[in-house]
């Protein structure tokens, strides 16, 4: 798999470092315990398009949003967390 | 018809003329009293010993391939109960003795070989993770021994142990552990609830779950509607999928696993062996294939494919464990969609649904829990209550706490 | 006598290559493959099969040859299962058959050949159960020594393997006559392109048949077009060089065997290098394989490939028989008789599927002298170690046995699309080619040629030029292709003979028979895949490239489904098997991982040090000094060293993160479970990390050092994973925070000096200006100095081991000469460089814990550090801690212990259990995470974890080890089992 870091340019899936679903909001100091779990705990986990957490560890060590299919491996967006798609 | 020397005598002298189809191909019915949604290992199981234990024939297992398609014809055929935590060690043990009786209780050569497993460990620190994890199995009534250098280089001289980055400590034996034939296993379950009345039907894909006030009414397929008292999930990788058919979000997240087999070659390799400083574990297939495999690719997949990186790591560290294997081919890989449970243990249990059961969470170790995870689950499935085996693997553990975290890797599926 | 043909071929006769196959020296040419200099050398029997055990020769003249498999070379370079019809002559080759005992020509186990009818698909499903021990007793080990093909080598592999990477606008697969003309249009155009082909000379089949090519033998043109190509700058011709399988994203993976042809590779030279090979656009073109067909006896040696038999004849001169039989489904076996009339090769009859043939064909026939059976088929072969006749059903069901010793069987082609299916696209059958196609190729990847269904050169050739050019246009080359002549040829379609009572096998190499296919069917195992699984049909080492198509086509015609319902089995990488020393590359040995050495190592190695790995890097263990036997005198005396006096310890693997900003002590108050804000500047805080389900992630020090700037430590072992972590939180979860911070842990070596004695040595190096007082400089206490005359440093009074302790940091460049420095500076107090393991010890002592105890799988609580989380505040991991099952009494908690005999021995891993109760699950409470033996206190002494372990402080339990025979009565204590009051430390 190749990743276009929008800093490094493309590189090799080896040079990053996988989390999992992207854009989760870490819930309020305050709120419900269940809500906390879900965060933790519960995903989606799609068959198809899924926006995902990427660092590239071996390169400018920023946490990417890439937007990938997980049945084609198809990526149709990359962007820097800070500067996410529209 | 009973498999026997005397029965492939008799065949053998009329041209094998005589064999009948080990299942039925039949059309499904209007209603099942339990419908199991999926055909690998886990589900045929579950409708076996559903039939077998508790007396409830009227089964469908439905799978959108054919049976086995998915992880059960996927993966390294490892078979051991060498679990740290309790509440997995009693329910692997469990399976341990089902698979030593499996062959005589389903008239099929599943060829379980209890050849061992040995992990290896190359630091005082993972000996004593390693001796913690083999005195928890011998208080569970299971075998553990745990070897120092000199014994592990007497079992088996061809691991590097003169020139290895990491040096080979010691390894924990369990002698019972060892491998089977994972199709066979498939079969031999599908065989065995066949003859007891369970209808296996493949290419029939759940395509809806119905459920009315709270409770399951039946399923939608390929092949049409077809009711259902009870539905049971044991789909593997594609559970997020199927469960959000009817409106559960899971702790689960679906990843690749890949596996490797070699050309086949004469007796090299005779147990099962993990190594310790890198993600891996070989063995040597009856036919001769050297079969390995290593660490999950990372990242969410439904592909049944992996990516380079995994296949070189893999290959380092055979060849830092086994030198010997440079000009051995790989003949084959393949991928394998490993339902990843956020803390690496499994989920057998009830659902929020009446009468909708899960089965989910294998990560790696789903082809030796198969005999276990279907007893417990046919088990629920029937009495609507989990075993006390598998008391721990409940689905709202993530909730209360009570999580089994083998690795201790914390709530990320790619990490366990 | 010998097989070779006068002239011809693209051998080069004026140099002959000496070799040895089963202990007997033959000789071949340059150009040669071991398996065209056996034939010359009327070899014909190469080696035994699978189950049967029955006689085999060569089927095929590539890489998807089932039989002809041989050891090649010997000792720890043995290679079992090497096609011979791939292997390259080289001078002093040594090879032998295999899977045979005590000989090739005679084998005990064909034996099992009478037995087949026992033998059948699966038999050993239904067999050997009883009794149930008997399988790993007897059966298994009968079946493991039968089974499996050559013998492995035993001995470490002796060669070199490397990788390298390759970026290219147009890779082409294959350098046949598609890969040329496409290789050539893209190149002609431009493009950066990449050619691999799997043979040593390119060309593939253009290199195995007359021709014409543009009016030109078509040798001559695939030289010239060869000759063209690498002339120009952008392209990178590789021969021997096979792509393996495809990966996303325009990835691939390829071996290129560098000195495979040699005896041994030259100086410094790898064996085989794998390359990673990036492109915008791919070519596939490998071309097809021919099938067999499927009769009676047809795996008998002599019974091959009508266009193995062309290779042979044209390519390297070798005829290999003397009489030859041709059944053919369409036009190749007439292309085959047009050769044997050409060279001279005796045709005894040409078996057609059709039974009304052009009279050209006819024509052809009698010229060559062979009778014609149109509308024939082949009932069966006679021979013992070699094909003798051949039966032959005419069109009107009459037999005719005709001597034979060859038999060349063309049944059309199979497209090699593996490659065009590895990122999972279902191959589709196609009518008119009578095939399997890549209906849909991977993104960037065009099929061409003989892959994509082409047959007759012509096509090849244009759909090659076509691709090439398209490519490179795609990439933004201005292409054309230009036209290319040769002849057509029409697809030959599949051709299933009528069934007969002999053995007809589908797949050779595992001895799968049309019977088996048939059994397979009857018992339900319908689907390609459980036929597949069941009969194991296509999972050879050929991987079924002539296997597959007939087995699916036989099933296929069993259940009354037509092919395309029926379908075919995923083709998976590797396209071609692959060594697995080429995927490792020089990751191996010492080298399997990198090794990071600290900026001291060389003054450790120097002293004498023992190392551990920790992690990846090496630290030193511990010290010994002359006239010490163990390692427990020498951790024992750096132990009092340090107790008694000073020591000094090599601290520089710790993670080391430097933070800067307004917001970094709202930053690190989230990040750490306690409190930071709090924490003045100049001074340093124990503190702790949770992941977000509330377990503990790491542990360390906080030290502040500005308002806004802080320098934290990590353990050794999770350093990448927290600054990965902290990363996360600072870009994913709380961007708006200003701060800034980056990993210093290779910019600081940082050396603990420990002991009542370390102030004095610390004293003697720093710089003045610095007040070591307690008063001034006390417990916790951090500040930036100056040390050794003008280096920069930092100075923290914190302690790992008890003792009044300091660490110290200088910049990397610095630690070797600094740690010479700090020993030059103790000399006078008596200084004992210590390693890991005293360390190890008095952390124990104090209680202290490490990685037995923060492994993931504990809280807060369980380390009894629930005091230190602080109530006020939002932070990674407050919520999801204090869920009920965590918080439960008889969860284990931290304490320590130490055996009631004072000179009993502890163990890491032991389980507790009450004194007196049953080694069962039921009474398990607890395990011992570390132990040590204490010279301090004279015992050994250990921490564990233990349910409801705060209160059971005093009592006694068992620390219960069956696995080392052990079961002693311990005494729990505090975790702290020395010094509790901390007064050593404040010291």
């Amino acid at each position: 798999m190749r990743i276009p870091c929008p800093h490094c340019g493309e590189r090799g899936n080896e040079e990053f470092l996988y989390r999992g679903v992207a854009g989760l909001a870490r819930p309020a100091a305050n709120a419900p315990d269940t809500q906390w779990h879900d965060y933790v705990y519960l995903r989606d986990n799609p068959f198809g398009s899924h926006r995902e957490l990427w660092q590239h560890v071996h390169g400018c060590r920023r946490w990417l949003v890439v937007t990938r299919d997980t049945h084609t491996h198809t990526i149709a967006d990359v962007a820097d967390v800070a500067t996410p798609a529209p | 018809m009973t498999y026997s020397f005397w029965r492939v005598a008799r065949e053998a002298l009329r041209g094998n003329t005589g064999w009948k189809p080990a299942w039925r191909d039949p059309v499904p019915k209007e209603h099942y009293d339990v419908i199991v949604v999926g055909g690998g290992g886990h589900g045929l199981a579950t409708a076996y010993y559903l039939a077998k234990l508790h007396g409830i024939t009227n089964v469908a297992v439905l799978e959108k391939g054919w049976i086995g398609s998915g992880n059960a014809g996927r993966n390294t055929t490892i078979i051991r109960s060498n679990y740290l935590l309790p509440g997995n060690e009693v329910f692997y043990e469990h399976s341990m003795k089902l698979w030593e009786g499996l062959e005589q209780d389903l008239n099929f050569n599943t060829m379980v070989s209890q050849r061992g497993v040995l992990n290896i460990f190359h630091s005082d620190g993972e000996r004593d993770a390693a001796a913690r994890r083999g005195n928890s199995m011998r208080l569970h009534g299971a075998d553990g021994e745990l070897l120092d250098a000199a014994q592990v280089r007497a079992m088996v001289p061809l691991f590097d142990f003169d020139n290895a980055r990491f040096p080979i400590k010691g390894g924990l034996l369990q002698r019972r552990g060892g491998t089977a034939r994972h199709d066979a296993v498939v079969w031999g379950y599908a065989r065995g609830a066949d003859r007891r009345g369970v209808d296996i039907i493949q290419n029939c894909e759940v395509t809806g779950i119905r459920v009315e006030a709270g409770r399951v009414r039946g399923v939608e397929t390929t092949r049409g509607y077809i009711a259902a008292g009870k539905v049971g999930l044991a789909c593997a990788g594609n559970t997020s999928r199927v469960a959000a058919l009817a409106g559960l979000r899971l702790p689960i997240e679906s990843h690749v696993l890949q596996a490797f087999v070699s050309e086949a070659i004469k007796p090299l390799v005779h147990t099962v062996v993990t190594f310790g400083a890198g993600h891996f574990y070989i063995s040597q297939s009856d036919k001769g294939g050297l079969v390995f495999g290593g660490d999950i690719d990372g990242y969410n997949s439904y592909a049944q494919r992996g990516s380079l990186p995994i296949v070189e790591d893999v290959a380092e560290a055979c060849m830092a464990l086994l030198p010997c294997t440079g000009r051995l081919r790989v003949l084959r890989s393949w991928g394998g969609i490993m339902d990843m449970s956020m803390d690496g243990s499994p989920i057998i249990d009830r659902t929020p649904v009446d009468g909708l059961y899960l089965n989910a969470g294998w990560c790696y170790g789903g082809f030796k829990a198969t005999p276990a995870s279907g007893w417990c689950f046919a088990h629920t499935i029937a009495h609507n209550e989990a075993h006390a085996i598998i008391a721990a693997m409940r689905l709202d553990r993530f909730a209360t706490g009570a999580i089994i975290d083998e690795k201790g890797a914390g709530a990320q599926p790619n990490l366990h | 006598m010998t097989s070779r043909l006068s002239q011809g071929g693209l051998i080069d006769r004026t140099v002959t290559i000496p070799f040895r196959f089963d202990g007997r020296t033959f000789s071949g040419h340059p150009g040669d493959t071991l398996a065209s200099a056996l034939l010359a050398n009327d070899v014909r029997l190469f080696g035994r099969s699978f189950k049967y055990h029955r006689p085999r020769g060569v089927l095929s003249a590539g890489s998807e040859e089932p039989n002809a498999l041989v050891e090649l070379r010997e000792g720890a370079r043995r290679e079992p299962n090497t096609p011979a019809t791939v292997v390259e002559l080289y001078p002093g080759l040594v090879a032998a058959s295999q899977n045979r005992y005590p000989s090739l020509r005679f084998d005990l186990l064909a034996a099992n050949n009478i037995l087949a009818p026992l033998f059948g698909a699966g038999f050993y499903y239904k067999t050997f159960m009883w009794p149930a021990s008997f399988w790993e007793k007897l059966y298994e080990p009968l079946i493991r020594r039968a089974a499996g093909l050559g013998r492995p080598a035993t001995g470490p592999d002796p060669d070199n393997y490397e990788r390298a990477t390759v970026f290219c606008d147009v890779l082409v697969i294959g350098g046949g006559a598609a890969g040329l003309t496409a290789a050539r249009e893209a190149g002609r155009a431009g493009a950066r392109v990449v050619l691999c082909d799997e043979g040593p000379r390119i060309g593939g089949w253009l290199l195995s048949e007359p021709g014409p090519v543009d009016d030109r033998p078509a040798p001559e043109w695939a030289e010239e077009a060869v000759a063209e190509i690498q002339t120009m700058d952008e392209v990178r011709v590789m021969p021997r060089t096979t792509v393996l399988a495809t990966f996303d994203h325009g990835s691939y993976v390829a071996v290129e065997r560098v000195a495979d042809h040699k005896p041994v590779p030259d100086s410094g030279e790898p064996r085989q290098r794998l390359w990673h090979i990036v492109a915008r656009r791919s070519v596939l073109a490998t071309g097809a394989t021919e099938r067999p067909l499927v009769f009676g006896g047809n795996d008998r040696p002599g019974v091959m490939l009508s266009s193995a038999v062309r290779t042979y004849l044209n390519r390297y001169a070798v005829a290999p028989g003397r009489r030859a039989v041709i059944v053919t489904a369409g036009e190749d076996g007439w292309d085959l008789l047009g050769d044997c009339l050409r060279l001279g090769v005796e045709v005894a009859a040409i078996v057609e599927r059709r039974a009304a043939l052009a009279q050209d064909r006819l024509d052809l026939a009698r010229r060559a002298g062979a009778l014609v059976f149109a509308g024939g088929h082949v009932g069966g072969t006679a021979g013992a170690m070699q094909l003798r006749a051949v039966d032959i059903v005419d069109v009107g069901g009459k037999r005719h046995r005709l001597a034979a010793d060859l038999l060349a069987m063309a049944g059309g082609w199979t497209p090699a699309i593996g490659l065009a299916c590895h990122l999972g696209a279902r191959a589709e059958w196609s009518e008119d080619a009578s095939a399997f196609l890549a209906g849909d190729a991977p993104p960037g990847m065009s099929v061409a040629g003989g892959a994509a269904g082409s047959t007759g050169l012509a096509h090849a050739l244009q759909s090659g030029a076509r691709r090439g050019a398209e490519a490179a246009s795609a990439c933004g080359f201005a292409a054309t292709a230009h036209p290319v002549t040769a002849a057509t040829q029409p697809a030959a379609p599949l051709w299933l003979m009528p069934a007969n009572r002999r053995k007809a096998f589908v797949d050779f190499q595992n001895d799968v028979a049309a019977s088996d296919v048939a059994l397979a069917h009857r018992e339900g195992y319908r689907s390609v895949e459980h036929l597949k699984r069941y009969t194991t049909l296509g999972m050879a080492t050929d991987q079924g490239r002539t296997a597959n198509i007939n087995g699916l086509a036989l099933m296929a015609s069993l259940t009354g489904r037509d092919i395309a319902a029926t379908g075919t089995t995923r083709l998976r990488p590797p396209h071609t098997p692959v060594a697995i020393g080429a995927l490792a590359g020089m990751h191996r040995g010492r080298d399997y991982r990198p090794t990071r050495l600290p900026p001291a190592h060389g003054w450790a190695r120097e002293q004498g040090a023992v190392f551990v790995e920790a992690g990846p890097w090496l630290r030193a263990q511990y010290f010994p000094r002359p006239g010490e036997t163990d390692w427990l005198q020498s951790v024992t005396r750096e132990v009092n060293g340090v107790r008694n006096g000073v020591g000094v310890c090599d601290v520089s693997t710790l993670g080391k993160i430097e933070l800067v900003g307004s917001d970094a002590v709202t930053f690190l108050d989230r990040i750490y479970a306690n409190t930071i804000a709090t924490l003045p500047i100049g001074r340093a805080r124990y503190a702790l990390m949770l992941r977000e389900d509330g377990f503990v992630l790491d542990d360390g020090t906080v030290a502040r050092l500005a308002a806004d700037r802080f320098v934290i430590t990590t353990t050794t072992g999770e350093a990448h994973a927290v600054l990965s972590h902290l990363e996360y939180c600072h870009q994913v979860l709380w961007p708006e925070l200003d701060i800034h911070f980056v990993s210093v842990t290779d910019r600081w070596a940082q050396f603990a000096v420990a002991g009542p004695r370390s102030r004095a040595v610390l004293r003697a190096v720093l710089d003045p200006g610095i007040d070591l007082a307690d008063a001034a400089f006390s417990f916790m206490a951090a500040a930036e100095c100056r040390a050794f005359g003008g280096v920069r440093a930092r100075l923290f009074r914190i302690s790992f081991s008890g003792e009044l302790a300091y660490e110290l940091a200088v910049p990397a460049a610095d630690g070797d000469r600094a740690v010479r420095a700090l020993v030059q500076a103790g000399m006078g107090e008596g200084i004992t460089p210590y390693g890991t393991e005293a360390m190890s010890v008095m952390r124990v002592e104090k209680g202290y814990t490490a990685g037995g105890e923060i492994n993931g799988q504990t809280t807060a609580r369980d380390l009894g550090l629930e005091k230190m989380l602080a109530k006020h505040k939002d932070y990674i991991g407050r919520v999801l801690q204090r869920r009920p099952a965590l918080r439960e009494a008889s969860r284990p908690i931290l304490v320590g212990l130490r055996p009631t005999d004072r000179s009993a021995r502890l163990h890491g891993g032991a389980h507790f259990l009450p004194l007196n109760a049953p080694a069962t699950r039921a009474y398990d409470e607890g395990w011992v995470s570390s132990v040590a033996y204490s010279p301090t206190l004279g015992r050994w002494i250990g921490l564990g974890f233990l349910a409801n372990g705060a209160e059971r402080h005093g009592t006694r339990v068992r620390a219960y080890d069956p696995l080392r025979g052990g079961d002693t009565e311990v005494e729990i204590t505090p975790p702290c089992q020395f010094d509790p009051e901390g007064v050593r430390l404040r010291g």
